[in-house]
Protein backbone atom coordinates (compact mmCIF):
# COMPACT_ATOMS: atom_id res chain seq x y z
CA UNK A 1 0.00 0.00 0.00
CA UNK A 2 1.33 3.43 -0.74
CA UNK A 3 0.45 6.12 1.74
CA UNK A 4 -1.22 9.15 0.28
CA UNK A 5 0.61 12.38 1.05
CA UNK A 6 -1.41 15.58 1.37
CA UNK A 7 -1.44 17.32 -2.00
CA UNK A 8 -0.06 20.66 -0.90
CA UNK A 9 2.89 18.88 0.70
CA UNK A 10 3.40 16.46 -2.17
CA UNK A 11 3.51 19.32 -4.65
CA UNK A 12 6.32 21.17 -2.92
CA UNK A 13 9.45 20.51 -4.97
CA UNK A 14 12.52 19.05 -3.29
CA UNK A 15 14.95 21.67 -2.10
CA UNK A 16 17.61 22.50 -4.70
CA UNK A 17 20.10 22.68 -1.87
CA UNK A 18 19.26 19.21 -0.69
CA UNK A 19 19.84 17.77 -4.19
CA UNK A 20 23.17 19.42 -4.30
CA UNK A 21 24.05 18.36 -0.77
CA UNK A 22 23.61 14.74 -1.73
CA UNK A 23 26.04 15.05 -4.64
CA UNK A 24 28.59 16.72 -2.38
CA UNK A 25 28.11 14.07 0.32
CA UNK A 26 28.93 11.32 -2.16
CA UNK A 27 32.36 12.87 -2.90
CA UNK A 28 35.34 13.13 -0.61
CA UNK A 29 37.82 15.96 -0.13
CA UNK A 30 35.48 18.75 -1.17
CA UNK A 31 36.07 22.32 -0.06
CA UNK A 32 32.67 23.74 0.62
CA UNK A 33 31.67 27.34 0.17
CA UNK A 34 28.10 26.09 0.35
CA UNK A 35 27.59 26.33 4.08
CA UNK A 36 25.05 28.75 5.47
CA UNK A 37 26.34 28.84 9.03
CA UNK A 38 29.33 30.39 10.80
CA UNK A 39 32.49 28.30 10.95
CA UNK A 40 33.11 29.61 14.46
CA UNK A 41 32.05 27.60 17.45
CA UNK A 42 29.74 29.54 19.78
CA UNK A 43 31.88 31.98 21.81
CA UNK A 44 33.20 30.31 24.94
CA UNK A 45 31.54 32.61 27.47
CA UNK A 46 28.15 31.67 26.01
CA UNK A 47 28.87 27.95 26.07
CA UNK A 48 30.20 28.31 29.58
CA UNK A 49 27.02 30.02 30.74
CA UNK A 50 24.98 27.15 29.29
CA UNK A 51 27.18 24.59 31.07
CA UNK A 52 26.70 26.48 34.33
CA UNK A 53 22.94 26.46 33.85
CA UNK A 54 23.00 22.71 33.18
CA UNK A 55 25.08 22.13 36.28
CA UNK A 56 22.39 23.83 38.30
CA UNK A 57 19.87 21.43 36.85
CA UNK A 58 18.02 23.83 34.57
CA UNK A 59 16.52 21.22 32.30
CA UNK A 60 12.76 21.71 32.38
CA UNK A 61 10.11 23.30 30.20
CA UNK A 62 9.90 27.07 30.15
CA UNK A 63 6.94 29.36 29.75
CA UNK A 64 5.45 29.01 26.26
CA UNK A 65 6.62 32.47 25.33
CA UNK A 66 10.13 31.71 26.59
CA UNK A 67 11.97 32.46 29.84
CA UNK A 68 10.83 35.85 31.19
CA UNK A 69 14.47 36.72 31.86
CA UNK A 70 15.35 36.00 28.21
CA UNK A 71 12.41 38.05 26.95
CA UNK A 72 13.68 40.99 28.99
CA UNK A 73 17.14 40.55 27.46
CA UNK A 74 15.57 40.44 24.00
CA UNK A 75 13.55 43.55 24.71
CA UNK A 76 16.70 45.43 25.83
CA UNK A 77 18.75 44.14 22.92
CA UNK A 78 16.16 45.07 20.33
CA UNK A 79 15.86 48.53 21.82
CA UNK A 80 19.64 49.03 21.87
CA UNK A 81 20.29 47.78 18.35
CA UNK A 82 17.15 48.54 16.41
CA UNK A 83 15.58 51.39 18.37
CA UNK A 84 12.42 49.29 18.74
CA UNK A 85 10.46 48.90 21.96
CA UNK A 86 8.57 45.71 22.72
CA UNK A 87 6.93 44.70 25.98
CA UNK A 88 8.69 41.59 27.26
CA UNK A 89 5.46 40.21 28.78
CA UNK A 90 3.16 40.36 25.78
CA UNK A 91 5.02 41.28 22.59
CA UNK A 92 7.93 38.81 22.40
CA UNK A 93 7.90 35.08 21.66
CA UNK A 94 10.99 32.87 21.79
CA UNK A 95 10.95 30.31 18.99
CA UNK A 96 13.01 27.39 17.70
CA UNK A 97 15.03 29.47 15.26
CA UNK A 98 13.65 32.24 13.05
CA UNK A 99 12.25 29.56 10.74
CA UNK A 100 9.71 28.50 13.34
CA UNK A 101 8.75 32.09 14.12
CA UNK A 102 8.21 32.74 10.42
CA UNK A 103 6.03 29.67 10.14
CA UNK A 104 4.01 30.69 13.21
CA UNK A 105 3.44 34.18 11.84
CA UNK A 106 2.29 32.87 8.47
CA UNK A 107 -0.04 30.31 10.03
CA UNK A 108 -1.46 32.92 12.38
CA UNK A 109 -2.09 35.43 9.60
CA UNK A 110 -3.19 33.56 6.49
CA UNK A 111 -6.54 32.29 5.38
CA UNK A 112 -6.41 29.81 2.48
CA UNK A 113 -5.69 31.69 -0.73
CA UNK A 114 -4.23 34.79 0.89
CA UNK A 115 -1.22 36.05 -1.00
CA UNK A 116 2.23 36.61 0.41
CA UNK A 117 4.70 38.75 -1.49
CA UNK A 118 8.38 37.99 -1.04
CA UNK A 119 11.56 38.84 -2.89
CA UNK A 120 13.67 36.38 -4.85
CA UNK A 121 16.45 35.21 -4.77
CA UNK A 122 15.73 34.40 -1.16
CA UNK A 123 16.19 31.90 1.61
CA UNK A 124 14.97 28.47 0.54
CA UNK A 125 12.19 28.07 3.08
CA UNK A 126 10.12 31.14 2.24
CA UNK A 127 7.95 29.87 -0.60
CA UNK A 128 7.38 26.39 0.97
CA UNK A 129 6.45 27.97 4.32
CA UNK A 130 3.83 30.09 2.60
CA UNK A 131 2.40 27.09 0.79
CA UNK A 132 2.36 24.99 3.98
CA UNK A 133 0.31 27.77 5.58
CA UNK A 134 -2.17 27.46 2.70
CA UNK A 135 -1.09 30.82 1.34
CA UNK A 136 -0.18 31.74 -2.23
CA UNK A 137 3.48 32.65 -2.76
CA UNK A 138 4.01 35.70 -4.98
CA UNK A 139 7.66 36.26 -5.81
CA UNK A 140 9.01 39.68 -6.74
CA UNK A 141 12.30 39.44 -8.60
CA UNK A 142 15.17 41.61 -7.43
CA UNK A 143 17.91 42.49 -9.88
CA UNK A 144 21.68 42.30 -9.99
CA UNK A 145 21.94 45.91 -11.15
CA UNK A 146 20.15 47.05 -7.97
CA UNK A 147 22.47 44.94 -5.86
CA UNK A 148 19.40 42.73 -5.33
CA UNK A 149 17.73 45.38 -3.18
CA UNK A 150 13.95 45.50 -3.28
CA UNK A 151 12.16 48.29 -5.15
CA UNK A 152 8.95 49.67 -3.70
CA UNK A 153 7.44 49.94 -7.19
CA UNK A 154 7.97 46.20 -7.77
CA UNK A 155 6.21 45.41 -4.51
CA UNK A 156 3.30 47.64 -5.47
CA UNK A 157 2.97 45.97 -8.90
CA UNK A 158 2.62 42.56 -7.23
CA UNK A 159 -0.26 43.65 -5.00
CA UNK A 160 -3.75 42.22 -5.64
CA UNK A 161 -6.92 42.35 -3.52
CA UNK A 162 -5.78 39.03 -1.92
CA UNK A 163 -2.36 40.39 -0.84
CA UNK A 164 -1.99 40.13 2.88
CA UNK A 165 1.68 39.86 3.82
CA UNK A 166 5.07 41.09 2.62
CA UNK A 167 8.06 38.97 3.65
CA UNK A 168 11.48 40.57 3.67
CA UNK A 169 15.02 39.50 4.54
CA UNK A 170 17.75 42.16 4.54
CA UNK A 171 20.71 41.62 4.61
CA UNK A 172 19.68 38.80 2.31
CA UNK A 173 20.72 35.20 2.15
CA UNK A 174 21.92 34.43 -0.61
CA UNK A 175 22.72 37.77 -2.24
CA UNK A 176 24.09 39.84 0.65
CA UNK A 177 21.74 42.65 -0.44
CA UNK A 178 20.97 45.46 2.00
CA UNK A 179 18.35 48.24 1.88
CA UNK A 180 18.79 52.00 1.88
CA UNK A 181 16.51 53.69 4.43
CA UNK A 182 14.78 55.88 1.81
CA UNK A 183 13.70 52.88 -0.29
CA UNK A 184 12.64 51.11 2.89
CA UNK A 185 10.47 54.08 3.72
CA UNK A 186 8.80 53.87 0.30
CA UNK A 187 8.12 50.17 0.82
CA UNK A 188 6.67 50.98 4.24
CA UNK A 189 4.35 53.51 2.63
CA UNK A 190 3.17 50.89 0.13
CA UNK A 191 2.45 48.47 2.99
CA UNK A 192 0.45 51.07 4.88
CA UNK A 193 -1.47 52.06 1.77
CA UNK A 194 -2.43 48.47 0.93
CA UNK A 195 -2.77 47.29 4.50
CA UNK A 196 -0.05 44.62 4.33
CA UNK A 197 1.52 42.95 7.34
CA UNK A 198 5.30 42.79 7.07
CA UNK A 199 7.37 39.82 8.24
CA UNK A 200 10.92 41.05 8.39
CA UNK A 201 13.65 38.48 8.94
CA UNK A 202 16.66 40.48 10.12
CA UNK A 203 18.87 37.56 11.12
CA UNK A 204 22.00 39.00 9.44
CA UNK A 205 21.58 42.55 10.72
CA UNK A 206 24.72 42.47 12.90
CA UNK A 207 26.89 41.15 10.08
CA UNK A 208 27.40 44.50 8.34
CA UNK A 209 30.51 45.90 6.68
CA UNK A 210 32.10 49.20 5.70
CA UNK A 211 30.85 50.85 8.87
CA UNK A 212 27.24 50.46 7.69
CA UNK A 213 24.28 50.64 10.04
CA UNK A 214 21.08 48.66 9.88
CA UNK A 215 17.58 50.11 9.75
CA UNK A 216 14.56 47.96 10.46
CA UNK A 217 11.40 48.60 8.49
CA UNK A 218 9.56 48.32 11.82
CA UNK A 219 10.95 51.76 12.74
CA UNK A 220 9.26 53.47 9.76
CA UNK A 221 6.11 55.52 10.34
CA UNK A 222 2.98 53.45 11.10
CA UNK A 223 4.94 50.22 10.71
CA UNK A 224 5.39 48.92 14.23
CA UNK A 225 1.72 47.97 14.48
CA UNK A 226 1.85 45.97 11.22
CA UNK A 227 5.30 44.40 11.47
CA UNK A 228 6.54 41.10 12.83
CA UNK A 229 10.20 41.67 13.62
CA UNK A 230 12.09 38.36 13.41
CA UNK A 231 15.56 37.81 14.65
CA UNK A 232 17.67 35.08 16.21
CA UNK A 233 21.00 34.11 17.65
CA UNK A 234 22.18 31.72 14.93
CA UNK A 235 24.23 33.92 12.67
CA UNK A 236 25.67 36.86 14.61
CA UNK A 237 26.42 34.80 17.71
CA UNK A 238 27.40 31.62 15.85
CA UNK A 239 24.65 29.67 17.61
CA UNK A 240 22.95 27.75 14.78
CA UNK A 241 22.66 24.46 16.65
CA UNK A 242 21.06 26.02 19.73
CA UNK A 243 17.96 26.82 17.68
CA UNK A 244 16.90 30.08 19.29
CA UNK A 245 15.02 32.77 17.43
CA UNK A 246 12.39 35.27 18.43
CA UNK A 247 9.47 37.26 17.12
CA UNK A 248 8.47 40.75 18.26
CA UNK A 249 5.03 41.96 17.26
CA UNK A 250 1.83 43.52 18.59
CA UNK A 251 0.39 41.55 21.51
CA UNK A 252 -2.68 40.10 19.77
CA UNK A 253 -0.56 38.61 16.99
CA UNK A 254 2.01 37.23 19.47
CA UNK A 255 -0.93 35.68 21.35
CA UNK A 256 -2.15 33.99 18.15
CA UNK A 257 1.35 32.77 17.30
CA UNK A 258 1.74 31.48 20.84
CA UNK A 259 -1.40 29.38 20.44
CA UNK A 260 0.23 27.46 17.57
CA UNK A 261 3.64 27.36 19.23
CA UNK A 262 2.30 25.94 22.50
CA UNK A 263 0.51 23.06 20.83
CA UNK A 264 3.20 22.28 18.25
CA UNK A 265 6.44 22.93 20.12
CA UNK A 266 5.54 23.88 23.72
CA UNK A 267 8.72 25.89 24.18
CA UNK A 268 12.23 26.36 22.82
CA UNK A 269 14.83 24.26 24.65
CA UNK A 270 15.82 25.81 27.96
CA UNK A 271 19.56 25.19 27.37
CA UNK A 272 19.45 27.36 24.29
CA UNK A 273 17.42 29.99 26.10
CA UNK A 274 19.90 30.17 28.97
CA UNK A 275 22.76 30.50 26.50
CA UNK A 276 20.85 33.20 24.62
CA UNK A 277 20.58 35.35 27.75
CA UNK A 278 24.36 35.40 28.10
CA UNK A 279 24.77 36.06 24.38
CA UNK A 280 22.41 39.01 24.23
CA UNK A 281 23.56 40.57 27.51
CA UNK A 282 27.30 40.14 27.12
CA UNK A 283 28.07 38.91 23.63
CA UNK A 284 28.72 42.10 21.75
CA UNK A 285 32.51 41.83 21.76
CA UNK A 286 32.35 38.32 20.40
CA UNK A 287 29.97 39.40 17.66
CA UNK A 288 32.25 42.28 16.72
CA UNK A 289 35.29 40.01 16.58
CA UNK A 290 33.56 37.62 14.20
CA UNK A 291 32.17 40.49 12.15
CA UNK A 292 35.65 41.86 11.61
CA UNK A 293 36.90 38.48 10.52
CA UNK A 294 34.03 38.18 8.03
CA UNK A 295 34.85 41.61 6.64
CA UNK A 296 38.45 40.58 5.90
CA UNK A 297 37.27 37.43 4.21
CA UNK A 298 34.70 39.36 2.21
CA UNK A 299 37.43 41.65 0.89
CA UNK A 300 39.53 38.66 -0.06
CA UNK A 301 36.83 36.60 -1.73
CA UNK A 302 35.37 39.56 -3.66
CA UNK A 303 38.70 40.61 -5.16
CA UNK A 304 39.61 37.00 -5.93
CA UNK A 305 36.34 36.42 -7.80
CA UNK A 306 36.65 39.64 -9.77
CA UNK A 307 40.27 38.80 -10.63
CA UNK A 308 39.21 35.48 -12.11
CA UNK A 309 36.63 37.21 -14.30
CA UNK A 310 33.46 36.56 -12.27
CA UNK A 311 31.82 39.93 -11.69
CA UNK A 312 31.11 40.17 -8.00
CA UNK A 313 29.61 43.05 -6.07
CA UNK A 314 30.99 43.64 -2.62
CA UNK A 315 28.08 42.91 -0.29
CA UNK A 316 27.52 45.27 2.66
CA UNK A 317 26.09 42.54 4.86
CA UNK A 318 25.66 38.78 5.51
CA UNK A 319 28.40 36.25 4.87
CA UNK A 320 27.59 35.50 1.25
CA UNK A 321 28.79 36.74 -2.08
CA UNK A 322 26.67 36.13 -5.15
CA UNK A 323 29.00 36.43 -8.15
CA UNK A 324 27.69 36.67 -11.71
CA UNK A 325 28.94 33.59 -13.57
CA UNK A 326 27.35 34.34 -16.96
CA UNK A 327 30.79 35.05 -18.47
CA UNK A 328 31.49 31.30 -18.11
CA UNK A 329 28.78 30.53 -20.66
CA UNK A 330 27.31 27.99 -18.24
CA UNK A 331 24.07 27.95 -16.29
CA UNK A 332 24.29 28.20 -12.51
CA UNK A 333 23.66 24.52 -12.11
CA UNK A 334 26.17 23.46 -14.80
CA UNK A 335 28.76 25.79 -13.33
CA UNK A 336 28.27 24.43 -9.81
CA UNK A 337 28.26 20.78 -10.86
CA UNK A 338 31.31 21.09 -13.08
CA UNK A 339 33.20 23.07 -10.46
CA UNK A 340 32.35 20.36 -7.97
CA UNK A 341 33.38 17.45 -10.17
CA UNK A 342 36.42 19.06 -11.78
CA UNK A 343 37.83 21.04 -8.87
CA UNK A 344 36.05 19.68 -5.80
CA UNK A 345 34.76 23.05 -4.71
CA UNK A 346 31.11 23.29 -3.65
CA UNK A 347 29.13 26.47 -4.26
CA UNK A 348 25.35 26.65 -4.41
CA UNK A 349 23.63 27.35 -7.77
CA UNK A 350 21.77 30.65 -7.60
CA UNK A 351 18.62 28.92 -8.85
CA UNK A 352 18.34 27.05 -5.54
CA UNK A 353 17.10 30.42 -4.22
CA UNK A 354 14.57 31.04 -6.97
CA UNK A 355 14.68 31.51 -10.75
CA UNK A 356 16.05 35.05 -10.39
CA UNK A 357 19.26 33.47 -9.11
CA UNK A 358 20.09 32.10 -12.57
CA UNK A 359 23.48 33.32 -13.75
CA UNK A 360 24.79 33.47 -10.19
CA UNK A 361 26.20 31.13 -7.56
CA UNK A 362 26.28 31.63 -3.81
CA UNK A 363 29.67 31.42 -2.11
CA UNK A 364 29.68 31.55 1.66
CA UNK A 365 32.67 33.10 3.37
CA UNK A 366 31.69 31.63 6.71
CA UNK A 367 34.56 29.26 6.07
CA UNK A 368 38.11 29.33 7.41
CA UNK A 369 40.51 31.56 5.44
CA UNK A 370 42.75 28.59 4.59
CA UNK A 371 39.81 26.88 2.90
CA UNK A 372 38.72 30.03 1.12
CA UNK A 373 42.22 30.50 -0.27
CA UNK A 374 42.38 27.00 -1.72
CA UNK A 375 38.83 27.31 -3.06
CA UNK A 376 39.70 30.57 -4.82
CA UNK A 377 42.80 29.03 -6.40
CA UNK A 378 40.80 26.10 -7.68
CA UNK A 379 37.96 28.30 -8.96
CA UNK A 380 40.46 30.50 -10.73
CA UNK A 381 41.95 27.46 -12.49
CA UNK A 382 38.44 26.34 -13.39
CA UNK A 383 37.57 29.71 -14.96
CA UNK A 384 40.88 29.81 -16.87
CA UNK A 385 40.23 26.31 -18.25
CA UNK A 386 36.72 27.32 -19.34
CA UNK A 387 38.12 30.24 -21.29
CA UNK A 388 40.92 28.15 -22.90
CA UNK B 1 44.95 49.93 11.40
CA UNK B 2 43.42 47.78 14.12
CA UNK B 3 42.62 45.06 11.59
CA UNK B 4 46.23 45.14 10.37
CA UNK B 5 47.60 44.81 13.89
CA UNK B 6 45.21 41.92 14.52
CA UNK B 7 46.40 40.12 11.40
CA UNK B 8 50.07 40.62 12.28
CA UNK B 9 49.45 39.35 15.78
CA UNK B 10 47.67 36.28 14.46
CA UNK B 11 50.20 35.49 11.77
CA UNK B 12 53.01 37.90 10.97
CA UNK B 13 54.24 35.49 8.30
CA UNK B 14 51.10 35.86 6.16
CA UNK B 15 52.20 36.84 2.65
CA UNK B 16 51.84 40.57 2.18
CA UNK B 17 49.81 40.13 -1.01
CA UNK B 18 47.23 38.11 0.90
CA UNK B 19 47.20 40.55 3.78
CA UNK B 20 46.65 43.42 1.35
CA UNK B 21 43.72 41.62 -0.20
CA UNK B 22 42.12 41.01 3.18
CA UNK B 23 42.48 44.65 4.13
CA UNK B 24 41.45 45.95 0.74
CA UNK B 25 44.76 47.80 0.29
CA UNK B 26 47.44 47.48 -2.34
CA UNK B 27 50.71 45.84 -1.38
CA UNK B 28 52.74 49.06 -1.54
CA UNK B 29 50.40 50.87 0.82
CA UNK B 30 50.49 47.93 3.18
CA UNK B 31 54.28 47.67 3.17
CA UNK B 32 54.55 51.37 3.81
CA UNK B 33 52.14 51.18 6.76
CA UNK B 34 53.97 48.26 8.32
CA UNK B 35 57.36 49.93 7.84
CA UNK B 36 55.96 53.01 9.57
CA UNK B 37 54.66 50.95 12.50
CA UNK B 38 58.10 49.36 12.81
CA UNK B 39 60.00 52.61 12.72
CA UNK B 40 57.57 54.20 15.18
CA UNK B 41 58.29 51.34 17.56
CA UNK B 42 54.65 50.20 17.60
CA UNK B 43 55.80 46.85 16.26
CA UNK B 44 58.80 45.75 18.32
CA UNK B 45 59.46 42.46 16.60
CA UNK B 46 58.06 39.15 15.34
CA UNK B 47 58.35 35.84 17.19
CA UNK B 48 57.29 32.23 16.88
CA UNK B 49 54.95 30.76 19.49
CA UNK B 50 56.49 27.47 20.60
CA UNK B 51 54.51 24.62 22.05
CA UNK B 52 56.70 23.61 24.98
CA UNK B 53 54.77 20.40 25.38
CA UNK B 54 56.14 19.30 22.04
CA UNK B 55 59.54 20.98 22.04
CA UNK B 56 60.95 19.69 25.26
CA UNK B 57 64.13 21.22 26.55
CA UNK B 58 65.51 21.60 30.05
CA UNK B 59 64.46 25.21 29.94
CA UNK B 60 62.30 26.34 32.79
CA UNK B 61 59.95 29.26 32.98
CA UNK B 62 59.04 30.97 36.21
CA UNK B 63 56.64 33.72 37.07
CA UNK B 64 58.12 35.79 39.89
CA UNK B 65 56.30 38.27 42.08
CA UNK B 66 58.66 40.98 43.25
CA UNK B 67 58.02 43.47 46.01
CA UNK B 68 60.23 46.54 45.77
CA UNK B 69 60.77 49.81 47.57
CA UNK B 70 60.11 52.68 45.19
CA UNK B 71 62.63 55.49 44.99
CA UNK B 72 62.08 59.14 45.83
CA UNK B 73 62.85 60.16 42.24
CA UNK B 74 61.48 57.95 39.51
CA UNK B 75 59.30 55.57 41.54
CA UNK B 76 59.53 52.04 40.20
CA UNK B 77 60.97 52.84 36.79
CA UNK B 78 64.69 52.72 37.43
CA UNK B 79 64.61 49.54 39.46
CA UNK B 80 62.17 47.88 37.08
CA UNK B 81 64.35 48.59 34.08
CA UNK B 82 67.39 47.38 35.99
CA UNK B 83 65.65 44.05 36.56
CA UNK B 84 64.30 43.91 33.03
CA UNK B 85 67.81 44.15 31.59
CA UNK B 86 68.79 40.67 32.82
CA UNK B 87 68.68 38.35 29.85
CA UNK B 88 66.78 35.73 31.88
CA UNK B 89 63.87 38.17 32.16
CA UNK B 90 61.49 37.70 29.23
CA UNK B 91 58.78 40.10 30.40
CA UNK B 92 58.49 42.55 33.23
CA UNK B 93 55.31 44.34 34.29
CA UNK B 94 54.41 46.81 37.00
CA UNK B 95 51.17 45.55 38.50
CA UNK B 96 48.65 46.61 41.09
CA UNK B 97 47.95 44.45 44.14
CA UNK B 98 50.00 42.72 46.79
CA UNK B 99 53.33 43.04 44.98
CA UNK B 100 54.82 45.47 42.49
CA UNK B 101 56.57 43.73 39.62
CA UNK B 102 55.51 40.59 37.83
CA UNK B 103 58.41 39.15 35.88
CA UNK B 104 58.61 36.13 33.64
CA UNK B 105 61.98 34.45 33.70
CA UNK B 106 63.33 31.80 31.40
CA UNK B 107 66.46 29.90 32.38
CA UNK B 108 68.39 26.97 30.96
CA UNK B 109 67.48 24.75 33.90
CA UNK B 110 66.09 24.80 37.40
CA UNK B 111 69.46 25.44 39.02
CA UNK B 112 70.10 28.52 36.94
CA UNK B 113 66.64 29.87 37.57
CA UNK B 114 67.16 29.47 41.28
CA UNK B 115 70.57 31.09 41.02
CA UNK B 116 69.09 34.06 39.20
CA UNK B 117 66.58 34.63 41.99
CA UNK B 118 68.99 34.06 44.84
CA UNK B 119 72.04 35.84 43.47
CA UNK B 120 70.78 38.53 41.15
CA UNK B 121 67.22 39.46 41.95
CA UNK B 122 67.05 39.14 45.74
CA UNK B 123 70.34 40.87 46.27
CA UNK B 124 69.18 44.13 44.74
CA UNK B 125 68.77 46.63 47.58
CA UNK B 126 65.29 47.79 46.62
CA UNK B 127 63.92 44.24 46.37
CA UNK B 128 62.09 43.45 49.59
CA UNK B 129 60.70 40.02 48.75
CA UNK B 130 60.13 37.57 45.90
CA UNK B 131 57.82 34.62 45.29
CA UNK B 132 58.76 32.27 42.48
CA UNK B 133 56.22 30.06 40.64
CA UNK B 134 57.56 27.53 38.15
CA UNK B 135 55.50 26.70 35.10
CA UNK B 136 54.33 23.11 35.03
CA UNK B 137 52.14 22.97 31.93
CA UNK B 138 50.90 25.38 29.28
CA UNK B 139 47.29 25.51 28.20
CA UNK B 140 47.28 28.75 26.23
CA UNK B 141 50.06 31.01 25.07
CA UNK B 142 49.84 34.39 23.33
CA UNK B 143 46.25 33.71 22.40
CA UNK B 144 47.08 30.29 20.91
CA UNK B 145 45.66 27.17 22.52
CA UNK B 146 47.90 24.19 22.98
CA UNK B 147 44.96 21.88 23.41
CA UNK B 148 42.83 22.63 20.39
CA UNK B 149 39.12 22.13 20.26
CA UNK B 150 38.18 19.59 17.65
CA UNK B 151 36.65 21.09 14.55
CA UNK B 152 32.92 20.62 14.64
CA UNK B 153 31.20 18.73 11.91
CA UNK B 154 29.17 20.98 9.70
CA UNK B 155 26.89 19.88 6.92
CA UNK B 156 28.71 20.08 3.59
CA UNK B 157 26.01 22.29 2.09
CA UNK B 158 23.30 24.02 4.06
CA UNK B 159 20.76 26.74 3.31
Amino acid sequence: MSIRIAEHVRDIPRSGIRDFFEVVQSMGDVISLGIGEPDFATPWHIREAAIYALERGRTGYTSNLGLPRLRRSISDYVQRHFALRYDSHTEILVSVGVSEALDLALRALLNPGDEVIYHEPCYVSYAPSIVLSRGVAKAVQTRGEDGFSLRAEDVEKAITPRSRVLMMNFPTNPTGATMEPDELEKIAAVCVKHDLVVLTDEIYSEVLFDGGTHTSIATMPSMRERTVFLHGLSKAFAMTGWRIGFACAPADLIEAMMKIHQYAILCAPIMGQDAAIEALDRGENSVEKMRREYELRRNFITSSLNEMGLACRKPHGSFYVFPDIKSSGLTSREFSLRLLHEKKVAVVPGTAFGPAGEGHVRCSFATAMEQIKIAMERMSEFCAELRA
Amino acid sequence: MEALIDLLQQNALMPRAEMAKLLDLNVDELNKTIAQLESDGVILGYQAIINREKWETDKVTAVIEVKITPERDGGFDRIASRIAKFEEVQSCYLVSGGYDLLIIVEAANLRQAAAFVAEKLSTIDAVQATATHFRLKTYKENGAFHLMESATERLAVSP
